[in-house]
């Protein structure tokens, strides 16, 4: 059934087919509408919920592990310093192996403070344990949120999710989308069961232990082990909700890659200008190609190398900065998973779209013009530049 | 619960936690999280849940706990918070039907995990209502990495972060009054108490905090032997000095109706209580009386406004 949802009403709707047992509620731009529609569904009786509308983000993230670590099934929605209040309790959820599902609607950080698209909020979590899924557009929002549950609660994974989409651009725009039946949904989801919770009558559980240097990284080595299972375990999944929805997910989208000699690699909403501009070019006879990454944690490094083997220039297309004086994070694992081929394509990175500015069709052509120069002359040029940066005096 | 208290019968019940943890000798904290938990009814479980602090890591060390009942730490200030998620799950999940039999939500958490980094969690969980004790074992200082002044710690104290020196003369600030504060949240049981004696108030006062429905808070106080730097076979002495002196006042605010617990026979001078602490040593200093003088003032002063509420 087809039907125009905003990316964050789709995601509500996904939580609501799912009927969580615990919410854990707090309102910030522009994620702050998966809490209203979901206060709705329990006000009219739609879900039985407990719905906990906290005083904070970090509230809301200790309400979630808490009440997962107790058996409960758990979800959350936030976005930008939203998450970066998380940040001490996402790396305790991961640790204590606790699979909350989380909507994070990426918005730029603080300061100067901003309400608009970039990645800064979840790139600053990406090494926190958690599973990072990021959507093009509202149906991958909604899909990647059903998935999530299937992935993390699996015994060999146990991990928390983050169900990624791009502020305001994917969570206000309305789009047509597909919803599955809620009957189908609750058959994919399954019941919550876990071995061990707090709970439990037969067999009281302590959780959160202080962890000295004898056991400390055998624990971290386990929570490593599980990131890794977790990559067979998210195709598993997508092979398993195709069947149910007709779509095909990868831990990447590659686009027009069969013959691709320059290529980009990015994620989220800007894939969907980078089509647009890729199809034009294609009939120009440029072999423009598109590596988008849907699956950023756990990072699949050896297939986007195999994907990008063939290519002879490749710009990384990292929305957020990093500031580590080398290239955004992305860049960082792209070099790091090429490094292993034999012949390696050419390699930029190009920093854009901050804060959410806007990025063009006629914007990625020219990344593409920039590649096919490099893939003609075999010169780099600048490896880590910032897409449309304004001088100084056109600012003032 | 039979209405009369007897020690000997409440000791005997099974131990819900455990001897063999490693919180200091002297400390209070054990003292106090074992009375709370003795208040408990055998056949009703319970989940406990502790802040970071020296009772959490000196309780649940990989791989041991000392907790017979679940437990979960999280943080240093989200314990509030990490029961009412606890009890959000109690209710969701018994909706469901999934759990059944009664289960209690009990968090411990110290002075500078409660007055200070917690407290906005703490308030919060107030707010909203969870059916749940928040414990406070206040010891008047961050212990836990080794004396710090909190919003807790007593004017005049003598702590790492507030020293006496030339011209310091330990903690500028008097002590938060964090008991009137959640007072101020209209919850339905507020209470303040000591392990002093045969532990008949602090017994009382957990078990009505633990079956009165809804968010109740007790504050417990709790001596800290190498922060209130007193011989640690003193723990009972030094507790009970602070109750005599009305440094520490016993009381408890039910639905709002203040109540005093105890009115010591001869109020003692406040020094009766600071002496034997090297935290206060200063203070017995020649050209230092006034010291004490302001001291006595202010317990005055806090004691006179809780006789008024009391109606005592």
């Amino acid at each position: 059934m087809s039907h125009r949802l905003s990316g964050n009403e789709a995601v509500a709707y996904a939580m609501k087919q799912i009927n969580p047992d615990v919410m854990g509620a707090f309102p910030i731009t522009p994620s702050t509408e998966i809490p209203e529609y979901f206060a709705d569904y329990v006000a009219n009786g739609e879900v039985n919920t407990e719905y906990v509308a906290v005083e904070s983000e970090h509230s809301s993230m200790s309400v979630c592990i808490a009440a997962q670590a107790a058996g409960a099934r758990s979800v959350c929605a936030t976005s930008s310093c939203g998450l970066a209040l998380m940040y001490e309790l996402l790396y305790v959820a991961a640790s204590c192996r606790l699979p909350i599902t989380l909507a994070c609607v990426n918005r730029a950080l603080s300061g100067p403070i901003n309400i608009n698209h970039d990645y800064s909020d979840s790139m600053g979590a990406r090494d926190s344990g958690w599973i990072q899924i990021y959507a093009e557009n509202n149906q991958e929002a909604y899909d990647n949120f059903l998935m999530a549950m299937p992935i993390g609660e699996t015994p060999n994974v146990r991990l928390p999710v983050m169900a990624c989409m791009d502020g305001f651009i994917t969570s206000h725009a309305v789009e047509n989308i597909e919803l599955l039946e809620t009957d189908a949904v609750r058959r994919f989801i399954g019941e919550y069961n876990p071995e061990h919770y707090l709970l439990k009558k037969e067999n009281p559980l302590a959780v959160g232990p202080y962890d000295i240097s004898p056991y400390y990284m055998e624990h971290k080595v386990l929570e490593a082990e599980a990131m890794k299972a977790a990559k067979a375990r998210i195709l598993e999944v997508a092979a398993a909700f195709e069947k149910i929805s007709g779509r095909h997910y990868g831990l990447f989208e590659e686009y027009r890659m069969e013959d691709a000699e320059l290529a980009l690699v990015l994620m989220g909403s800007t894939a969907g200008t980078a089509k647009a501009a890729i199809d034009k070019l294609r009939e120009d006879g440029v072999k423009a190609g598109l590596v988008k990454i849907r699956v950023f944690r756990p990072f699949p490094g050896e297939e986007l190398a195999r994907a990008l083997a063939g290519t002879r220039a490749v710009a990384v297309m990292d929305k957020s900065e990093g500031f580590s004086a080398n290239g955004g994070p992305l860049f960082a694992e792209t070099c790091g998973a090429l490094y292993g081929l034999k012949e390696r394509p050419h390699l930029i990175d190009i920093v854009y779209g901050l804060g959410g500015r806007d990025v063009r069709v006629e914007d990625i052509e020219k990344v593409f013009g920039r590649l096919a120069n490099i893939a003609a002359t075999g010169e780099t040029g600048p490896v880590y530049v910032h897409m449309g940066q304004r001088s100084r005096e056109e600012i003032a | 619960m039979s209405t009369v208290y007897n020690l000997k019968r409440e000791v005997e019940k099974p131990a819900r936690l455990t001897g063999g943890h490693r919180l200091c000798a002297g400390c209070g904290a054990g003292v106090v999280v074992a009375g709370v938990l003795r208040a408990l009814n055998n056949e009703d479980r319970a989940v406990v849940v502790n802040a970071t602090s020296c009772l959490e890591v000196s309780t649940f060390m990989y791989p041991y706990t000392a907790y017979m009942d679940s437990f979960i730490h999280s943080a240093f200030e989200n314990s509030a918070a990490t029961c009412s998620g606890v009890e959000a799950a109690y209710n969701a999940l018994q909706r469901r039907g999934k759990v059944d039999g009664t289960v209690k939500f009990i968090t411990f958490a110290g002075d500078g995990g409660t007055y200070d980094i917690g407290f906005q969690s703490l308030s919060g969980a107030m707010e909203r209502g969870h059916d749940m004790v928040y414990v406070c074992y206040d010891n008047e200082a961050y212990m836990n990495t080794g004396i710090q002044r909190s919003s807790s710690t007593p004017r005049f104290a003598r702590t790492t972060t507030s020293p006496v020196g030339s011209v310091g003369q330990g903690k500028k600030q008097n002590k938060k009054d964090l008991t009137e504060i959640l007072v101020a949240h209209n919850i339905p049981y507020v209470a303040q108490t000591a392990p002093l004696g045969n532990f008949k108030d602090l017994h009382s006062k957990s078990y009505k905090a633990i079956y009165t429905e809804g968010p109740c808070f007790l504050n417990i106080l709790s001596p800290c032997p190498r922060g209130w730097d007193y011989p640690m076979a003193k723990l009972a002495e030094i507790t009970k000095l602070a109750v005599d002196t009305c440094v520490w006042p016993l009381f408890e605010v039910e639905e709002g109706v203040w109540h005093l617990s105890y009115t010591p026979k001869k109020k003692l001078p406040v020094e009766e209580f600071l002496r034997p602490q090297g935290r206060f040593r200063h203070m017995f200093q020649p050209g230092n009386e006034w010291m004490i003088a302001e001291a006595q003032a202010y317990v005055d002063q806090k004691w006179e406004r809780l006789l008024e509420r009391t109606g005592a």
